[in-house]
């Protein structure tokens, strides 16, 4: 046994520093944010609209307006993502295809959220005259998504054993019929997962509502899809920027937040866990 | 019959598939439509290297050379922070941590890469600023440090997670070769396996890059705003994102502001675009070169 040398106990040493940083970076959030966002927080808090110019009451709108962006943004995005999968595994298009759609999906992953913002702005609030409303808002948020639920519904659908695909060919059922009752029912938990951690993306998003969705302040709750919406990520940075209450808007803002990130990452905690379940599942 | 109907759904599977493309082809559309007015006021080269960013000022002026410049500036400093910090997780969930730790330290770099930037902004704005102020007793806590600190710790999970794909691909013979020469885990570990796994890291780098450079919330929170080419770390800035994100809401509609914002916006997508488009491309030749080619 040879003895360890003084460069690999130093580097080791280094190794671990870096990754005790990501814990600490994590662990410095949550106790800021925590703490003093925790005291804030309250039943009110959750249930009333804001009061007087912002520095009381609550956040309810906010909450509605967010998972009404979250809700609008899933429902466009999973179709198009599912069979945009679906399409480039069950289908296997020629190798360029292949190609250009993979990154052209690696890309949209990679353009700045504040490019989508801008997007949206031209084409759905202005092009196509949905105003600064849910709609628009959703849209822009769902392009944002797609990425994730195709890559995910990819890993999912790959993952489905091609045994069962050639199984249900061989009694005669179509491609069609294979996919809608065989393949797609098989990688559904996985589909579910992408589309759960989207959820904890898109829910986060401030840049790309900022001029197709949000409002500062609404009177009430909106009441179509083109109304214009308060949405929990904007509003904290409302709070941070505008009105003339820095010190009870800073304490309503670390509220927020705190609500915000505990809604994200309880969002995306589940998704991990169930990846990891299935990935289990799988190799089992 | 039944064939016409399974050649008809392909072909809407088809058309669907390229959605993704065509939202693509969209934005770059877009952004030159609306971005390619402002060269009728401004030249290209007075837009790009004009060092006064007064859009509002009568008469207004487009120089985005301070918004290029802080940019780059915050992004460079946040690589200082993030290429480390995320190799250096990476090597250590690769080399050291056994399948326990590993349960739970992967997770905890996924969840830290899912705190939304707002909060992150947030943070940079009640906490950390106002501590950097005292701390290092400086007129102001809202700089390029700030932010490049913040940037850093946000890019320090998309290395670190894409760093560690690339090393899971280096194949085990590489490692046992190694120590059958002799090496230790150490030698083994700068000598052969980061090597290997070199031009995956340097993806992992870029794409940590285009993160940094593409953030808004945080930067528009903790910049500071101030449109002057930065002299030293600790002055305000306003990076190119932020200036867009800032800006836009006031900037009426069809206006040379607004096509000088939507300019900064097609700059600030083309620099993403060739860092993702490098990094597929060096990924590739990656995978090619170690075999492992899908």
């Amino acid at each position: 046994m040879k003895r360890k040398s003084i460069a690999q106990k130093i580097g080791f040493a280094a190794l671990g520093a870096c990754m005790g940083a990501n814990i600490l970076f994590l662990g410095t959030i949550l106790f800021f944010i925590g703490v003093k966002g925790l005291g804030a927080i309250n039943w009110a808090f959750l249930t009333q609209a804001p009061r007087d110019s912002m520095t009381a009451g609550g956040v309810a709108p906010a909450i509605v307006g967010t998972l009404y962006l979250t809700l609008g943004a899933i429902l466009f995005a999973l179709p198009l993502g599912v069979a945009c999968a679906v399409y480039l595994t069950e289908y296997s298009p020629k190798g360029w295809i292949v190609n250009v759609l993979r990154i052209s999906i690696n890309n949209l992953a990679g353009v700045p959220s504040v490019v989508f913002g801008l997007f949206g702005l031209t084409v759905f609030v202005k092009y196509m005259g949905f105003g600064v409303s849910i709609l628009s808002g959703s849209l822009t948020l769902g392009i944002l998504a797609l990425p994730v639920i195709i890559s995910a519904s990819q890993e999912a659908l790959v993952a489905v054993p091609q045994s069962i695909r050639e199984a249900s060919l061989a009694l005669g059922a179509t491609q069609w019929e294979t996919i809608r009752k065989v393949v797609l029912p098989a990688a559904l938990p996985g589909i579910l997962t992408g589309v759960i951690l989207s959820v904890g993306r898109v829910a986060g998003e401030t840049a790309p509502i900022l001029f197709t969705a949000a409002a500062f302040y609404l009177k009430g709750y909106p009441d179509s899809v083109f109304s214009e919406v308060m949405a929990l990520p904007y509003h904290i940075y409302a709070l941070m920027t505008e009105g003339t209450h820095p010190e009870e808007q800073t304490r309503i803002a670390y509220a927020s937040s705190l609500l915000l990130l505990g809604l994200v990452l309880s969002v995306s905690m589940l998704a991990i866990w169930l990846r990891q379940r299935q990935r289990k599942a799988y190799h089992a | 019959m039944n064939r016409r109907k399974e050649r008809f759904i392909k072909y809407l599977f088809t058309a669907v598939a390229f959605s993704s493309l065509a939202f693509l082809v969209g934005i770059i559309l877009v952004l030159f439509k609306e971005a390619l007015p402002i060269f009728k006021t401004v030249s290209p080269s007075a837009f790009l290297l004009g060092t006064s960013w007064y859009p509002t000022a009568e008469p207004p002026e487009f120089g985005i050379l301070p918004l290029i410049v802080a940019s780059l500036w915050v992004t460079a400093g946040a690589l200082v922070i993030c290429v480390p910090l995320g190799v250096g997780s990476a090597l250590y969930l690769h080399e050291l941590a056994g399948n326990k730790q590993r349960a739970v330290l992967k997770p905890v770099i996924e969840i830290l890469a899912s705190v939304p930037s707002i909060v992150y902004g947030f943070f940079g704005m009640v906490v950390l600023a106002p501590f950097l102020q005292t701390a290092l007793d400086l007129p102001i806590g809202l700089t390029a440090f700030t932010t490049s600190l913040i940037l850093g710790v946000m890019a320090t999970p998309t290395v670190a997670s894409i760093a560690e794909d690339a090393l899971s691909y280096v194949p085990r013979s590489f490692r046992e070769a190694s120590f059958a020469v002799g090496a230790d885990r150490w030698q083994t570990l700068t000598k052969v396996i980061i090597p290997a796994a070199g031009s995956g890291i340097s993806t992992a780098v870029i794409l940590g890059m285009s993160r940094a450079i593409g953030e808004t919330m945080t930067v528009l929170m903790v910049a500071g705003g101030s449109a002057i080419i930065p002299e030293s770390i600790f002055d305000p800035v306003r990076p190119m994102t932020a200036a867009i994100a800032a800006e836009m809401g006031e900037a009426p509609v069809g206006s040379d502001h607004y096509h000088a914002l939507f300019a900064i916006a097609l700059i600030l997508f083309l620099i993403t675009f060739a860092f993702n488009v490098a990094a597929e491309l060096i990924s590739r030749r990656y995978r090619l070169k170690l075999g492992q080619a899908r």
